[in-house]
Order: C-alpha cells, then structure tokens, then sequence
C-alpha cells in the first residue's frame, strides 16, 4: 500500500463512519427534529398542560371564527382535531383548508391556546409532511396529491 | 490530473476563462433581474412576494454547491497533496459564506410575510445556519495558523467532517416534517413550479454560478500571487 | 408613474422584496470589490518584489564585473 493509497483509505473511512454516526444520531433524535406534532400525535404522546409545543395540519374549513381580535379555529390531520385559540396577527397565508402550525400550549379542556400561528407555504396543493401525517392516521384519501407538492421555493 | 494542478497553467487557464464568466454574469444577472421583477408574474397565493424566490434558492444552491467544492477539494489536497486543491478550497470559503448569508437574509425577508415569522427553528433552516458557521469557522481555522500549510490541512479536516450537514440541508424538508416547504425543482419528474417562474429562476441560478465561478478563479489567482510572495521571501531570509 | 409606483410597490411586499434584492446586490458586489483588491495587493506585493530583487541581483552582477575590471587593471 502506497501513501497515497493509506491517505485515500483513511480519508474515506472517516468520510464513512462520520456519515455513519451522523445518520444514527440523526434518527435517535428524529422526535426532537420535527417541527411540529399532528393533533393525532398529541394525544398519543399525552402531553401535559402547559408545556410548550407546536401543531400542525390543516386549518379545519368553516371551523374560523373571530371575536374581535381573537380567532377560534380547529387544526386536524383529517382523524383528530385539535380546537385552537389565537389572540393577535395573522400571517397573509391563513386561510382555511390551508396547512398551518401553531405554537403554544394544551389548555384546560383540550384547547390549544397558540401565542403564535404560522403559515405553511400554498393552498391549494398539500404538504407532504401534512399529507404524511394524513397518511399515519389512515386518512389519505387517493393519489390526487401526489408529485405536486408545495410551489414556490 | 497533475497536468492541471500546475499553478502557471491554472493562471493562463484562468486568464482564458475569467472574461467570459465575468461577463456572462453581467448579462445573465441582468436577464434574470428584469425577467424576475419585471416579467414573470406574481404568484397566486403568494403575491409579489414570491419574486424573493429568484434570489433566495439561487443562494442555497450555491451556498451548498462551494461548501461541496470546498470539501471535495480539501480530500483531494488531503489524499493527492496538490499544490492547487488547497487554494481553491480557501477560496470557496468566503463565496459560499455570501451565498448562504444571502440565502439566510433573503429567507428571513421571504418567511416573515409568508408564514408569520422571520425566523424559525427548524431542521432546514437550522441546518442552514450550521452550513454558515461551517464556513466561518473553517475560515478562522485557515487563517489562525502561521504556517499556511498547517492551516489549509486543519482546514480541509474541517471542510470534511462539515460535509455531513450538506445532504441533512438538502433533505431536512423530506426526513421531517418542517415549516419550510420541500424542494420544488429538484425532484424527479416536472417541477412543481410554472414555466414563466422557472425562467427567472434558472436565469437567476446561472448567473449566480458564472458568478461563482469567477470570484473562485480570482480568488484562486490571488493565493498562488500570495504563495509566491511567500516563496520568495523564505528564499530572502535564508540568502 | 402610477405603474412605477406599483412596481416599487410589490403589491404591498416591497418592504420585503426590495431589501432582499438590495442586500444581495450589496453582498455580491462587495465580495467581488474585496476579491479583485486583495489580488491587486498581492500582485503589486510580487512585482514589488521581483523588482527589488531583480535589481539587487543586477546591482550584485555590476559589482562583480566592476571587480573583474579593476582586478584586471591591476
């Protein structure tokens, strides 16, 4: 074995087992990489009141309704729903039927009182994480979704 | 392989290529701003604001690309020892740290209309910001050593054991669920993306490349001026 | 100008838009600014050099030919 052929050996072990490692602590840590839960996750995980945490799904069509500045909504995966409460700005994305994650804590009663809602990027087609949620929970309904994903970035 | 890492040959390369790329980027820079802003249309949902798109993912892709350049020539300097592989390394470093702040900023400025939030912490654009401190630590490393040598191995070791963050960047969108939206171009099959803003984009993303290309080769010329400067004053002390 | 203003508008997001464009504009350009003077210097540095050098060795082979001059007249 020449030099260069031990350097060339060593670099690509290295290279190897650093992949190695990075995919096993990557997937020992996948609950923590996640962004958010399903409305169907937080009740399998059961999750105290008051902890912070965010949901995501779908904004539940016609569920939408404003008191003054205080929205009342429902995020669901299409098999659980999740009743949010939200006091302040909306971003220009919140629609309904639109995927949406909001950030906050379990309340008394099962209400999800959010302290701040984002919005996922487009409306009509639907995320794959969302879709994938659906999909956990036996809900997905066809292929109609498929390949067509999020537009914009 | 030898034939190109010799430095006289790389600079008349360079002096051949270095017109051309600068002057491409001009007029693609220039196609790219006007078809972008001004042309292309704005986006059904998501308005005006989409036209940030144009230079946001352009910036990703480079940001990534000179990380991968930077790594791939640090093995090459590790395994080969070429007198080149080091300095285009170096000189990688600081384009694809304006890349990824660039993409970084033109997120954020994306993100907080959009979703509601300039920033947000998760996997893509975390693993985002791990690729600019990447950058800038294996900046620090490269120069904090008095020999040049010394610093360019610390720094290619560097280069490489960061190279792992580069496909968790690219597929964070898939492995989890994030509030960044996975990629639309580069997946197999049709771009889930209209023609009329795909044109900007590629434009855009050409330009971006061209203009990659030509601060790496002044960037690279620079160090072989600096490496000679070096040679000749070692040869000065020892007279 | 009521379409100048509109386009500077960005239908609301120009307040987004515009930054975005200006600081990569600001980014792209200073990195390149820095990159072509840094290999002016060095280059300036090398010529510097080699002229210095060039001289002192032109200097050195004067001397020497001088001697050989006067070592011949001697």
């Amino acid at each position: 074995m020449t030099r260069k052929q031990r350097r060339m050996a060593f670099v690509g072990l290295g290279m190897l087992a650093l992949f190695a490692a990075a995919a096993l602590v990557l997937s020992a840590f996948t609950d923590n990489l996640v962004f958010f839960y399903s409305p169907t996750d937080l009740i399998a995980k059961h999750v105290p009141e008051g902890r912070r945490l965010r949901i995501g799904g779908l904004v539940e069509k016609g569920s939408v309704v404003k008191e003054g500045t205080t929205v009342h909504f429902v995020i669901t995966d299409l098999t659980t729903q999740t009743p949010v409460s939200f006091t302040g700005l909306l971003p220009d994305l919140f629609r309904e039927g639109q995927g949406v994650v909001a950030e906050g804590k379990l309340g008394p009663g099962g209400v999800f009182l959010a302290s701040n809602v984002l919005a996922k990027h487009d409306e009509k087609y639907m995320p794959p994480e969302v879709a994938d949620a659906l999909k956990k929970s036996g809900q997905w309904q066809g292929d109609k979704d498929k390949g067509q994903g999020n537009k914009g970035k | 392989m030898h034939r190109f890492a010799n430095p006289t040959r790389f600079l008349r390369l360079s002096a051949a290529i270095l017109p051309w790329s600068a002057g491409l980027t001009i007029v693609l820079m220039a196609v790219g701003l006007v078809t972008g802003l001004m042309v292309s249309p704005a986006d059904y949902q998501q308005g005006e604001s989409v036209r940030i798109m144009y230079v946001h993912v352009p910036s990703a892709w480079m940001g990534m690309l000179a990380y991968s350049v930077m790594a791939i020539s640090s093995a090459v300097a590790l395994i080969w020892k070429h007198p080149l592989a080091d300095l285009i390394a170096k000189s990688s470093a600081p384009a694809g740290a304006a890349f990824t702040f660039l993409c970084l900023v033109t997120g954020s400025l994306w993100g907080k209309p959009m979703w509601g939030a300039w920033w947000v912490w998760d996997a893509r654009l975390t693993s985002m910001l791990i690729l600019l401190f990447l950058y800038l630590g294996y900046m620090a490393l490269v120069s904090a050593f008095d020999d040049p040598a010394r610093g360019a191995k610390a720094g290619a070791i560097l280069a490489l054991v960061g190279f792992v963050n580069v496909p968790i960047i690219k597929f964070s969108v898939d492995w989890w669920n994030t509030l960044h939206q996975p990629a639309s171009v580069t997946k197999l099959g049709m771009p889930s993306i209209a023609t009329p803003m795909l044109i900007p984009l590629l434009v855009m993303a050409l330009a971006f490349h061209a203009y990659y290309v030509t601060v790496l080769l002044l960037g690279v010329r620079a160090e072989i001026t600096a490496a000679k400067v070096r040679a000749i004053r070692l040869t000065q002390v020892h007279e | 100008m009521e379409t100048i203003r509109a386009f500077f508008n960005m239908g609301g997001y120009g307040g987004f838009v515009w930054p975005a464009y200006g600081v990569s504009a600001i980014v792209l350009v200073g990195l390149i600014v820095m990159t072509v003077r840094s290999m002016r210097a060095r280059e300036a540095e090398l010529a510097n050099l080699q002229a210095v050098l060039g001289s002192r060795r032109a200097a050195a082979q004067a001397q020497r030919s001088n001697r050989k001059v006067l070592d011949g007249d001697a």
